[in-house]
This record gives structure tokens, C-alpha cells and sequence, in this order.
């Protein structure tokens, strides 16, 4: 059978127009193909909680043992080099922290306070978006930013879109040996370490949290320097004290919606 | 055909080689496994968690780290902990004369240990 170019081109016009109209568009629209695009994550559960902390940096506290009350309990090594470090909780300075918000005449006492820094566990959580496996969850139940380890590829795609560096790469094995962790501390038996080629980073303690306890942190402080409560009950301890402290929050103009409020 | 004789012999040798393993000599003993000394019973029954236990700790991390539920009610209604360090292990306290004996003999590599930490051997 011949078909002349006249006919070709009759089906191969009316072939564009359903394509467009049809299937083709319909491959275009906004849907489950996007892998997490905004607004595709799980809608928070009503009556559904949002864990914040207060971090309170006019408080005297021992903050180094916050770092260590967490990073012990969750098997996080200790390595010195800065490219390969691991952190959950960490102190930085205000230019760090608050990078626009600082002055060039900034108080000495501003300049040379270390600021407690940890996950944001964001409403909006840039990471979550990014993640192509969806190992990194918001727990619609809590809003904890939460990582399944048993997912995560370890393509960083996180990394690059946390504004904060609150997730940290292994780029080697974090344990020495059967009982020891990278920088000579022992290992917690009742808590898993991470391998080689996971992101990790802090999870507000999910484990804690679940069992109706606080953050291994909060636990570890002394004089009310970190507050850990529900941001969504209205009368919460936490909320009780954003209404009559001024806070701030890292770099809000990103529009993750962090969860961590400072008293700078 | 060439070499008949030849041909055949070879071919019976080579069939009678390969199937060696269901045929020849006994099959290795089934492991003995060390059993937890205080409890007489795990979570489930024996027959069920020697056959389904990969399926239950898969189940589990689910629970676990994606539900946030950390629960377990067994047939018997106890309710555990959902947990291989914590709960599992704590019973079988020996990766090596447990987990490892068993694995090695059905020739399987679950990479659970890469992260979970196995309880301190005490051998």
C-alpha cells in the first residue's frame, strides 16, 4: 500500500494534535511522576504536633555537653578532619549562623559566642524535597525531619539543599573496629552507627522522643538553655516562651520554616 | 558421529560431576544453634520466626523508623519492644554462634551489621 506525501502529513498532524491534547499533556501536568515536588508531601495529620526548640544563648550553659550527651548516644564519631566530619549538634559562630544578620560593629560578647546549631527539622523542609529514595521523611505525626538509613544512596542531593550543613557525609566508615568509633570513643550498643556512604544528621531524637522523653540534648542542660515542646500547642512551655522572648531563626528567607528559635 | 565413545564419557562424567551435590556423600548437618539461656520462648513461635524472621525485621525498620511505631504484639499478646539491638539481641547474645552459623550454612549475607552493632562476643 503507497501512501502519498499528502496523507502522510494529514496522519502526522492529526498525530501532534492528540499527542498535545491528549496523553502528551497529560504527561506534562504536575502529578506522581514529579519524584517529591512542593506540595506533594503528606499532609501533616490533624492535631498533628511540630517539635521545636528554643536555644536560649543567653543562658549559661555547658553546651560542649550537649554535644557530647548526643553525639555519644548516637554513635557519632569524632574526626578532626573538616571535610569528612560528622555532626548532629554543633556550635558555630554568629557569622555562621546568621550569615546577613550580622553588623560591623557587632558587641564582643556576640562575636565571640559560639551558637548552638542542629537540624532545623524545618516545616518546609528543603531536604525532604530533594530526596530522590524519600529516606529523608517529614513524620507527618510530628513533624520530625527523620532519615531511613536503609534507603539513603548517599547521592547528597540533601546536602546540597539543607541551607543550614546540618547533614553530614560518611565518607569513610565511622567505626574502627567491632566496639570503637572513628576518634577512639566507645560504641553504644543499644543505638545502630551508620556505614560508609549514608548522610546523617541529627533526628530530634526520634527514638527518645517516641517513649515520651526529650532530646538527649535538652536532657543534658542545666540552666533551661534549650527547650524542646510542640510549636502547634498553643500552651506549650516552648510556646509560652516565644510569646514573651524575642527570637530569630537561621536564614528565614530561604522559606524553610526552621523550627529552632534562638535567643541570640 | 566421531569419537562416540569419547563423547559420552564426557558427557556422563560432566552430568555425573554437576548433580554430585544431590546425590553424592550426606548432606552437611543442619547447625546447632546457641540457645538463650534465660528465655524458653522467642517472641513466636520457633517454626514461624526460623521461617519468617527476615520478613519480621523488615517489617519492623518499617515500623519503626517510617510509622514511628515501636510495638510489637505477638500472637500471645505480649507486646516488645521493636528492636534487633535491643530486643533480639539481648536474648541471642551471640552474633557469632547465632545469626552467623545459620547464615553461613543457608549461604545468605544480610547486611544488617554494617550499621546495627552486635553485642560484645564473649569467646
Amino acid at each position: 500500500m503507497a501512501i502519498d506525501r499528502r496523507d502522510f502529513l494529514k496522519v502526522a498532524g492529526l498525530t501532534t494534535v492528540i499527542g498535545l491534547t491528549g496523553g502528551g499533556l497529560e504527561l506534562l501536568r504536575p502529578g506522581d511522576l514529579d519524584a517529591s515536588a512542593p506540595g506533594h508531601e503528606p499532609a501533616a495529620a490533624p492535631g498533628a504536633k511540630q517539635w521545636g526548640m528554643l536555644v536560649d544563648m543567653s543562658r549559661k550553659e555547658n553546651w560542649q555537653a550537649c554535644i557530647e550527651a548526643c553525639h555519644n548516644l548516637h554513635n557519632v564519631p569524632s574526626i578532626d578532619d573538616k571535610k569528612e566530619e560528622i555532626k548532629w549538634i554543633w556550635q558555630a559562630p554568629f557569622q555562621e549562623v546568621f550569615p546577613g544578620s550580622e553588623s560591623a560593629y557587632m558587641s564582643d560578647v556576640m562575636k565571640a559566642r559560639q551558637f548552638m546549631v542542629l537540624c532545623n527539622h524545618c516545616a518546609e523542609p528543603a531536604c525532604v524535597r530533594v530526596c530522590p529514595t524519600k529516606a529523608t521523611f517529614k513524620r507527618p505525626e510530628d513533624g520530625i525531619v527523620m532519615m531511613d538509613m536503609h534507603r539513603c544512596i548517599g547521592c547528597r542531593f540533601c546536602m546540597a539543599g539543607c541551607p543550614y550543613g546540618a547533614r553530614s557525609f560518611n565518607w569513610r566508615e565511622p567505626r574502627l573496629d567491632a566496639l570503637t568509633l572513628k576518634g577512639g570513643r566507645k560504641i553504644n550498643l543499644e543505638y545502630p552507627t551508620r556505614e560508609r556512604g549514608v548522610v546523617e544528621k541529627c533526628t530530634f531524637c526520634a527514638e527518645r522522643v517516641d517513649e515520651g522523653k526529650q532530646p538527649a540534648c535538652v536532657e543534658a542542660t542545666r540552666n533551661g538553655g534549650l527547650v524542646f515542646g510542640d510549636l502547634n500547642d498553643p500552651h506549650s512551655e516552648i510556646r509560652q516562651l516565644l510569646r514573651v522572648k524575642s527570637t530569630i531563626r537561621r536564614k528565614p528567607e530561604v522559606g524553610t520554616n526552621p523550627s529552632i528559635f534562638y535567643v541570640v | 558421529m566421531y569419537n562416540t565413545g569419547k563423547v559420552l564419557t564426557g558427557l556422563v562424567l560432566f552430568v555425573g560431576f554437576i548433580t554430585y551435590p544431590f546425590w553424592g556423600g550426606e548432606a552437611s548437618p543442619v547447625p546447632k544453634l546457641q540457645k538463650p539461656e534465660k528465655e524458653k520462648q522467642c517472641i513466636e513461635p520457633v517454626a514461624f520466626m526460623r521461617a519468617q524472621h527476615m520478613q519480621m525485621l523488615d517489617d519492623w525498620r518499617n515500623d519503626v523508623v517510617r510509622q514511628a511505631t515501636r510495638k510489637y504484639t505477638a500472637v500471645d499478646g505480649k507486646q516488645h519492644n521493636m528492636s534487633l539491638q535491643n530486643t533480639c539481641m539481648k536474648c541471642h547474645t551471640s552474633k557469632k554462634e547465632f545469626c552467623d552459623k545459620c547464615h553461613t550454612y543457608a549461604g545468605v549475607s544480610p547486611f544488617c551489621w554494617t550499621c546495627h552493632v552486635p553485642p560484645k562476643e564473649t569467646t
